[in-house]
């Protein structure tokens, strides 16, 4: 029936959990690990790690805001991983364009290297990957572990930090549909979601609130209105922006009526009946 | 003598004659409605040589999502041009915001990130 999937095969990947995951998005990893041990997936927690410093840094001489996430990638590799594997999507994007940098400039290596003679060299040879990328060849066992199809209707936002960069996209960035995929294999229904890569203000939240007040009641709003009961999202800090900023929408929109957002492992727990066990 | 045009280039590795303003990096930027000048004004301000673009609050604004630089036909990375406006300002020790003016309760991520993004 499923050609394509392999099943019962068993994989362990390193993982980076980073500051938020352990703290305010505490759900995200504790459904995530569970869900994905169920669909073969182990992860293992990276004995030493860092805050990957969060936004990546872009200027041409800032290479002191790239050590954070060259430091990690070295105590995946000093582990012996070859991946390394990170839910949030701002820690995945920080990493994996430090690598990038790590595998293509090697002027900038140079330096990094030198800087850091405490630590051994580091050559870009640790694949930094997101979840949702495994997901592609599991949808065989996902669908296997179903026991209640969701039934309902969720709209996939996406963000920005999962698909740009293109550099490091794990889909199409324009049109990417892995979450929506993941939806419908387990019984729920993808709507059509436009705003879906379009950002939500990301940390203007800490000073220019009112620009986010207004994504949100955009990017919300339109997924109501394609019919959506929920929106997934794998950011914390889209988490954050969409779930809380939904206050302050609606006191300044009184016929606003709002929407739950949920880490995509929260719904893939709620599918498969584990939601709340062990906690 | 540096020019406001060559500091940009230099620190955001852009080439900014590239730009043929075709605006679709505005049309596309979701913080447009906060700023004072379209990101392909701020373009044409600095080829101009204007060197008030320092103070521009769209630099500030801008959420580092890469929609302008994934969408631009010409390949101009519009979100370093970004960075390297905070960073002028950054650098001569000018923050944009207090730490303790953040909002309170946020989660790391948010805070960590701002206070990258705002101060130097
Ligand atoms: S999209 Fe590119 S070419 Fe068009 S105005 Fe913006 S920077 Fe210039
Ligand atoms: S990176 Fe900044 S300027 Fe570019 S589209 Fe996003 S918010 Fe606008």
């Amino acid at each position: 029936m499923h050609p394509a999937s392999i099943q019962g095969e068993k994989m362990e990947v390193a993982y980076y959990p980073g500051c938020t995951l352990k703290t305010n998005a505490k759900d995200f990893e504790e459904t995530a690990i569970k869900v994905f041990e169920l669909i073969g997936i182990e992860f293992k927690e990276l004995d030493k790690w860092y805050c990957c410093g969060t936004v990546y840094s872009l200027a041409t001489d800032n290479l002191m805001y790239r050590l954070a996430g060259i430091r990690n990638l070295i105590r995946a590799k000093e582990e012996g991983y070859e991946k390394l594997l990170t839910l949030c999507s701002i820690c995945y994007n920080t990493l994996k364009q430090a690598n990038l940098m790590a595998k293509s400039d090697k002027e900038a290596m140079e330096k990094i290297n030198a800087f850091m003679d405490e630590e051994p060299d580091y050559d870009g040879s640790v694949d930094v990957i997101h979840p949702l990328q495994l997901i592609d060849k599991k949808f065989y066992e996902i669908k296997e572990r179903v026991k209640k199809p969701l039934n309902k209707k969720y709209a996939a936002y996406y963000g920005c930090l999962l698909l740009r960069p293109k550099e490091v996209a794990i889909d199409e960035y324009e049109n990417p549909s892995i979450m929506e995929r993941l939806i419908e294999a387990m019984g729920g229904e993808a709507i059509n979601f436009p705003l879906k890569n379009e950002c939500c203000g990301s940390y203007n939240v800490a000073v220019n609130r009112e620009a986010v007040i207004e994504r949100t009641y955009r990017i919300v709003l339109n997924a109501k209105k394609n019919g959506a009961d929920g929106i997934i999202t794998s950011c914390p800090l889209c988490h954050f922006n969409l779930q809380e900023m939904q206050k302050e929408v609606k006191k300044i929109h009184s016929d606003f009526s709002g929407l739950p957002v949920y880490y995509f492992t929260e719904i893939m727990a709620e599918a498969f009946g584990v939601k709340n066990e062990g906690r | 003598m540096d020019t406001i045009l060559s500091k940009v280039e230099e620190l955001s590795g852009e080439n900014l004659y590239a730009c043929y303003q075709c605006g679709k990096c505005s049309a596309g930027c979701p913080m447009v409605e906060q700023m004072d000048f379209l990101p392909n004004q701020i373009i044409l301000l600095i080829i101009r040589g204007d060197n008030s673009v320092v103070e521009s609050k769209t630099p500030w604004v801008c959420a580092q999502c890469y929609q302008c630089g994934v969408r631009c036909p010409k390949n101009v990375d519009i979100t370093k041009i970004m960075e390297a406006l905070r960073l002028l300002k950054l650098r001569k020790n000018v923050d944009y915001i207090k730490i303790s003016g953040m909002k309170k309760n946020l989660p790391q991520i948010a805070v960590v990130s701002a206070s990258r993004k705002y101060t130097g």
